[in-house]
């Protein structure tokens, strides 16, 4: 047996050899980029740091520039925006009544300044996080089994074929008659929004579990349960993340239609109240409201759901 | 560095503790395979193709094996049949006595597609045979460099097997297979997808590696002077239906290296090879144009 690994001793011998140039031949060194990008410090590449993971200059470079231009995009659209309304534009789309950014503007700031606006957010966050954890745990359970068994795919998947289209407006009777409270019925509803995307998803993902590590893991083996939870699960998990994402979007979609039958607070309320009062510049509020929400929290699941596949990130 | 030195000599330590575990089993005779009159049909009525056809085959304790034939000849079924993928239609697989009904840990398993788990770090998925048979994480774990240590790949433990090459993708694919201590490893066509230089290394290395542990091995390739390079013994199989047309010893003294590709015995086993597949090939080329 030749006991000692020839890459071993090659890395040993470079590191002793060439002190200068062991950063490169030492794999033990790699976080050598990032100590670069501390000592040339920009204020844009400091923004990119707090915000994601440390990353390479190059790579913050690419970041600061997609959101400087992301940034730029928003800001002609609202300058549109501000154009249209101020020459009440009316050729087929008409802007007459539609109020101007700085109109939305100041009725944001008005209500951010008040503490019921934020009891809105809370009660509606709280809503969406129930609904969508339930969603999250059932929709992933559905979607392995639904994935890896053909009965489970035969007795499950009609239901949801059929489920699926009816659009969240459309379940509020029902979901006032099925459920006890109305705070309950409104839960099932963001819920729904979450849960068909998840299933899917997770289903997809199951269903595409490479046969060769089945066989690979058998052979090491391992027994359905240890399959399944060595291999299923992990091959599944680019995809349940996707649905997860996604999920959470169809979430917020869902939670104005939900929140009609609340008589008091969620900022879902808050923009149908605004309909029904005919405030416009608060019906944009919540419209804008619900938008920026939904897009954190699809960020935040985002990156809770990046540690699990690291694996992914760091091919070559 | 000093770290390093250290770490070195615990793995020197533990993988003479592997290679005697692995000379173990080899001397208490285990690895003894035996294929009795086995056939593989797959698909019923017109459909039906006959994969394997009455195939008797015994390897012997230690010895490495090579069964060698064009491709589609149902040679990957007889290794899979003897894995446990696939079950024989008629006749019967054994390994020390124990007929073979499903796949086990006994009968390690090389693919020849890359087939690490991408999520699991090289270490965890060396380690993973063990930790299923029931180690302890840590016992798993120190299993797992001992391997590593014999296929040369200790410094990548902590990698993601997307972060390594072919050839050391189905390094760790070895020591994944020998970390269940098998009786026989089934390799089926695992350098089939590397360059031609990197094949001539993972041979010498296997054949390294196999002389220190001793297990009992089978090998499937087309190659033909992969089989005469690695093999005790060749066997040749012809196509549709798949059976074994030949088969020899290969008496060329270990340790081999590329160097014995000169010799007369090697040169004269090619031959004998190409010769035996190339009137095959002739007989089947013949049958489809009557």
């Amino acid at each position: 047996m030749n006991a000692s690994p020839p890459d071993t001793q090659a890395a040993a011998g470079a590191a002793q050899a060439a002190p200068e140039g062991a950063a490169e031949a030492m794999p033990e060194t790699v976080n050598t980029p990032e100590t670069e990008a501390e000592k040339a410090v920009t204020p844009r590449e400091a923004i990119a740091v707090l915000l994601g993971a440390a990353m390479k200059p190059k790579a913050v470079k690419a970041f600061a520039k997609s959101w400087s231009i992301r940034l730029t995009a928003l800001a002609v659209g609202v300058l549109i925006w501000q154009w249209a309304t101020a020459i009440n534009f009316n050729y087929f789309i008409n802007f007459e009544n539609i109020p101007s950014p700085v109109k939305v503007w100041t009725a944001f700031v008005a209500h951010v300044q008040s503490t019921e606006f934020y009891i809105h957010i809370a009660v509606s966050m709280q809503r969406i996080f129930i609904g969508y954890m339930s969603a999250v745990g059932l929709g992933i359970l559905l979607g392995l089994v639904i994935g890896r068994s053909r009965l489970a795919r035969d007795v499950i998947s009609p239901y949801i074929e059929i489920l699926r289209p009816i659009p969240a407006v459309a379940w509020i009777p029902l979901a006032i008659l099925m459920w006890p409270t109305e705070e309950s019925s409104i839960i099932y509803i963001t819920f729904l929004g979450a849960l068909f995307p998840i299933i899917l998803n997770t289903a997809h993902g199951a269903e595409l579990t490479p046969d060769v590590l089945i066989r690979a893991a058998k052979s090491l083996g391992a027994n359905r349960r240890e399959i399944f939870w060595h291999v299923v699960i992990p091959a599944a998990l680019p995809s349940i993340t996707a649905g997860l994402a996604i999920g959470m979007g169809v979430s917020w979609f869902s939670l104005l239609a939900g929140e009609i039958i609340s008589g008091q607070y969620g900022i879902g309320y808050f923009t149908w109240n605004a309909y029904s009062l005919i405030n416009y510049p608060d019906i944009v509020v919540g419209m804008l409201m619900i938008g920026g929400l939904g897009t954190l929290s699809t960020y935040a699941v985002r990156l809770a759901t990046r540690p699990l596949l690291s694996w992914q990130r760091r091919s070559r | 560095m000093i770290a390093n030195i250290i770490n070195l000599s615990r793995d020197k330590d533990a993988s003479a503790a592997a290679v005697q575990a692995g000379k173990n089993l080899s001397s208490e005779g285990k690895g003894h395979v035996t294929i009795e009159d086995v056939s593989v049909v797959f698909g019923a009525g017109a459909d039906a193709h006959t994969a394997v056809e009455s195939t008797q085959l015994e390897v012997h304790p230690g010895e490495f094996l090579c069964i060698l034939g064009p491709s589609g000849c149902g040679k990957s079924t007889l290794l899979n049949s003897v894995a446990g993928f696939v079950q024989p239609s008629s006749g019967t697989v054994a390994v020390d006595g124990v007929p073979v009904t499903g796949p086990g840990p006994e009968r390690g398993m090389v693919f020849q597609q890359y087939s690490l788990m991408p999520w699991k770090t090289v270490r965890d998925n060396v380690a993973f045979g063990p930790l299923l048979a029931g180690q302890s994480k840590s016992e798993a774990q120190s299993i797992a460099y001992t391997f590593l240590n014999m296929v040369g790949l200790t410094r990548f433990a902590k990698h993601y097997p997307a972060e390594l090459s072919g050839g050391m993708q189905q390094r760790v694919g070895i020591a994944r297979a020998l970390a269940n201590y098998p009786s026989v490893l089934l390799m089926d066509e695992p350098f089939g997808a590397l360059d031609a230089q990197t094949r001539l290394m993972m041979q010498e290395n296997l054949l390294r590696i196999w002389e220190d542990f001793g297990t009992t091995v089978m090998f499937v390739t087309h190659d033909v002077d992969e089989a005469v390079f690695l093999a005790d013994r060749v066997v040749i199989m012809s196509a549709a239906p798949g059976r074994i047309i030949d088969d020899f010893r290969v008496d060329i003294p270990r340790p081999r290296t590329t160097d014995i590709t000169t010799d007369d015995t090697y040169i004269q086993l090619k031959r004998r090879c190409m010769d035996r597949i190339r009137s095959e090939s002739l007989r089947a080329f013949e049958q489809q144009n009557h």
